[in-house]
């Protein structure tokens, strides 16, 4: 018990930082947040780290630990050799607020442009009937405790903010997904899936699955069954004959708060 | 004066949580113009912790539940202490509030006819949550996200800009509400995390929605926002908190490793058929059922186990007593030497259920064992034990309009008091938060309607202003003081060993004592660093309201002197029907906390109606019972029949 582990932690703010070294208790049975909290407590009171339930249910303490996107409070001790140095650094596909804490706005932002739940307005209070086999789908994606993991891991974004417009990222394509088979939504989400929010710019290397703290599989139970249906639309004949013939009467649903392009 | 940025809206919410989110939601449907102040992220408040569901009295799995027997089951809970009023109103309204839910979005579990499910609980005379595995919480937070940003595309497509009738400051705390020279609400000051900056929200109307106290206890299931905020920022304002001495325990958390003490382990293990054991093995549960409730749970663990299939011919096991039950019958097993290895007792599901199920049903609890403990809940007991987990005691409010005393100033969900009574019922928690979320919503949309000529706009004074200001920063530029982090550890101490689930005079006494040295210590912390996301300067200041409310937790538990729901007295072990009459009300006199009581209002005929003359006289005073033979109210459904008794 009592055993001092070196911590070396990214401190710094937007301007500019540097990763300082910090020598601090661990005990059996902790988690990297534990030791965290020792060392604010302990010796650097104003350590910048963002959490709030440390049970991996909300989805706040996420950073870089030795380089790999993870939870603070879900990432025990005990994977560590007793004398490793443990590297401790801010998401890196977001700008740096302070010390471990990132700016995760651009994620709001995506979530806020995905046109939202659209039930038939007819279906009154209490009489949705749906079938638990055909919920389960997206009650998987709905497992998502927004920790943005994904979203940091991701190699379109990651490194490329020049990409940030045109891609919304794993976690609001697998929304986009989660909407699409939601059995009481009747929106059409599938053009704008590919125009707006760049579904194609994802090649499928699963590393979002890889870091999921919920183990959602997000390439292959949304991502790919969402690229299926758009090339399904856009290649169907008939899907295509019928575009041509009538006058867009199933008009596609557009992007929330902006015009399509 | 320091810079205060200023803006300008009808109502502030103080908290994005269950209730918080469900009142900006009626605001901004109701045309107010609406800020949510948000002490985290958006969509990561304490309500994404709750896993167990939704009590609302559907009728989809047990046609013959209705908001009577719901009604009833939380009254039971909370030993006749609850607000009978609101749990009218969360009886009635819930069912709605949670079809609603469905109707924005969200995706709860069904049953074989396409309808929501719902599962057993604790307390609860049918299966009566809805859920979605166990994490009921989260989708509960997505749902009400999800329709926040919904009206906020509503209100871009009208007015160009989606924040333009509802806003999210995320990460933002409230330090101090004001007031106008009239006593009424004029807005509330807080700083921005991200850069310390200050701002004052002009508002005629505050809805609380903060939460809970956990942060005051040392192992707690509650998330490091529970600091007692919207409790402090109210008794601040003038207002009062009604009942403080009511602290639940929820008698089922991780006890090991110790750095998850108090982790939740969610009540449905038992709803769903796991069962309490002692180190001999034996399901201790059956020797602790008392006797209000002796007619309505098994005797025997055959009768127990038939309940799971046939609920109608069989009472329901003991595990599944109200919560406060289940806690007091762990602390004395452990404290009779028959505790597991870590100072808990066993909880199994694993010879119980097949390995399928559980992995289906209890997601969550298996994932979290797993990688927290090394522990396969599928093969193995798990060890589990009480923690704080929620505080039934909050602001007093109206029943029907969630106002509290202060004009202006309203509060719904856990900061608010009366709901729950002495001990809430599991699943009774995410209905509270949207059925009252609702009511608070309407109650500040109307009573912003109400004010007139200049009163639309009541302004704080600069005075005031100033005093909040040099109140927050002087943790900051004071140097030399203590760390705030000792200083909040050791409250949590005196609060868990002195004021915890068993309670002594003497010791709360000198809890008191204690507080009174720490209330001083609070107030002389520093914190080294910037203004900028610094977490040391940010614990410096909720120690004010995390000290303020131990203060009168203490002081409540110490009045009170009887037993009943999350109020133990090992000196006065019975429950009394005189202090059933009692409400105890904290307020501020000067910067002291006092207490006065204030006698309970009679129970509507209609509702003593509900309960067979015998119940209530085992909680109620002679005077207060009903004629030897009351009629039921025509309009009235005839209370279920009692199982088999």
């Amino acid at each position: 018990m009592g055993e001092k582990v070196t911590l070396r932690i990214w401190r710094g703010d937007a301007g500019q930082g540097a990763l300082t070294d910090y020598q601090v208790e661990a005990n059996e049975g902790e988690v990297i947040l534990d030791v965290l909290h020792r060392l604010q407590a302990t010796q650097a009171g104003d350590l910048a780290v963002r959490w709030n339930c440390k049970a991996g249910k909300c989805g706040s303490c996420s950073m870089e630990i030795n380089g790999r996107p993870r939870l603070a409070c879900m990432t025990r001790m005990s994977i560590f050799e007793p004398a490793e140095t443990i590297t401790l650094t801010p998401m890196r596909t977001f700008p740096v607020i302070r010390d471990l804490v990132t700016d995760v706005s651009f994620n709001y932002a995506k979530a806020r442009e995905i046109p939202s739940f659209t039930p038939d307005p007819s279906v009154q209070l209490g009489e949705f009937r749906m079938q638990q086999v055909d919920v389960q789908r997206s009650q998987e994606f709905r497992k998502c405790i927004e920790c943005f993991l994904c979203q940091d891991t991701c190699h379109v974004i990651r490194d490329h903010p020049e990409n940030e417009r045109a891609f919304a990222g794993p976690r609001f394509l697998m929304r986009i997904a989660e909407l699409e088979m939601h059995p009481a939504d009747t929106a059409d989400r599938r053009s704008i899936a590919q125009d707006d929010f760049g579904l194609g710019y994802c090649n499928i290397t699963k590393c979002c699955t890889e870091v999921c703290p919920e183990n959602i599989k997000i390439t292959d139970n949304a991502l790919i069954p969402m690229k299926e249906r758009v090339a399904g639309r856009k290649y169907d004949p008939l899907v295509w004959l019928g575009s041509k013939i009538t006058r867009r009467t199933h008009a596609d649903t557009p992007k929330a708060g902006g015009k399509r392009t | 004066m320091t810079d205060i940025e200023r803006l300008g809206y009808d109502v502030v919410v103080i908290g994005a949580g269950g209730s918080g989110l469900r009142a900006a939601i009626e605001a901004r449907l109701a045309g107010k113009k609406t800020a949510v102040i948000s002490k985290s992220l958006f969509g990561k408040a304490h309500t994404v912790m709750a896993e167990g569901g939704a009590a609302a009295a559907m009728g989809n799995v047990n046609p013959n539940d209705n908001w009577q027997v719901h009604f009833r089951d939380t009254m039971r809970g909370g030993k006749f202490m609850n607000n009978w009023r609101m749990a009218e109103l969360h009886a009635r309204e819930a069912p709605d509030r949670v079809w609603e839910l469905e109707a924005w979005g969200a995706l709860f579990d069904r049953t074989p006819d396409g309808k929501i499910s719902q599962r057993n609980f604790g307390g609860h005379e049918y299966p009566r949550l809805a859920h979605v595995g166990d994490r009921t919480g989260l989708e509960m937070i997505r749902t009400l996200q999800q329709k926040v940003v919904a009206l906020q595309q509503e209100d871009a497509r009208e007015h160009g800009d989606p924040e333009a009738m509802i806003k999210v400051f995320a990460e933002t705390t409230i330090t101090r509400l004001v007031k106008d020279a009239g006593g009424r609400i004029a807005g509330a000051f807080g700083y921005i995390r991200e850069n310390g900056r200050f701002v004052l929200f002009e508002a005629p109307a505050v809805i609380l929605a903060t939460g809970g106290i956990g942060k005051t206890f040392k192992i707690t299931s509650n998330s490091w926002e529970y600091t007692g905020d919207g409790h402090a920022l109210a008794l601040l304002a003038g207002a009062t908190l009604l009942n403080m001495e009511f602290v639940q325990f929820h008698p089922t958390h991780m006890v090991w490793p110790l750095s998850v003490a108090g982790l939740l382990v969610t009540e449905s293990v038992r709803g769903d058929g796991g069962v309490l054991r002692n180190s001999e093995g034996k399901r201790f549960m059956f020797g602790y059922v008392p006797d209000v409730f002796r007619a309505q749970y098994a005797e025997t663990e055959e009768e127990g186990d038939r309940w799971y299939t046939d609920p109608d011919h069989n009472r329901r096991p003991p595990e599944l007593l109200p919560r406060d039950e289940v806690a007091r019958s762990i602390n004395a097993e452990v404290k009779a030497g028959r505790g597991s290895p870590h100072g808990g007792v066993f909880l199994d599901i694993a010879s119980r259920r097949p390995a399928e199920e559980i992995l289906r049903k209890l997601p969550s609890m298996y994932h979290q064992f797993k990688e927290l403990a090394d522990v396969d809940i599928t093969k193995e007991p798990m060890e589990v034990g009480p923690a704080q987990h929620y505080v039934m005691g909050g602001v007093e409010v109206d029943p029907d309009t969630a106002a509290a005393i202060v004009p202006g100033l309203f509060a719904a969900g856990e900061v608010s008091g009366g709901m729950h009574g002495s001990n809430r019922l599991g699943g009774n928690s995410l209905s509270d938060l949207v059925v009252f979320g609702r009511r608070a919503g309407i109650g500040a949309a109307e009573y912003l309607d109400s004010l007139e000529g200049a009163g639309r706009r009541p302004a704080a004074s600069d005075a005031d202003l100033a005093v909040a200001v040099a109140e927050a920063l002087a943790p900051l530029e004071r140097s030399g003081g203590e760390n705030p982090y000792a200083v909040h550890s050791e409250v949590q101490q005196t609060m868990s060993s002195l004021v915890g689930i068993i309670r002594r005079e003497d010791e709360i006494k000198s809890a008191l004592a204690e507080l009174e040295k720490l209330r001083e210590r609070a107030a002389q912390v520093s914190a080294a660093g910037g203004a900028a996301y610094n977490p040391g300067w940010h614990l410096a200041l909720d120690l004010r309201n995390i000290v303020l409310i131990a203060d009168c937790v203490a002081q409540a538990a110490l009045e009170r002197q009887e037993s009943r729901g999350g109020h133990t007295r090992d000196d006065f072990p019975g429950m009394s029907p005189e202090w059933r009459n009692v409400n105890l009300i904290c307020s501020l006199d000067g910067d002291r906390v006092s207490l006065r009581r204030q006698p309970m209002i009679p129970m509507r005929d209609d509702l003593l109606g509900l309960f067979d003359r015998a119940e209530l006289s085992k909680y109620l005073t002679d005077d207060e019972l009903p004629p030897a033979a009351p009629a039921a109210p025509a309009d009235q459904a005839p209370p279920a029949s009692e199982e088999t008794s």
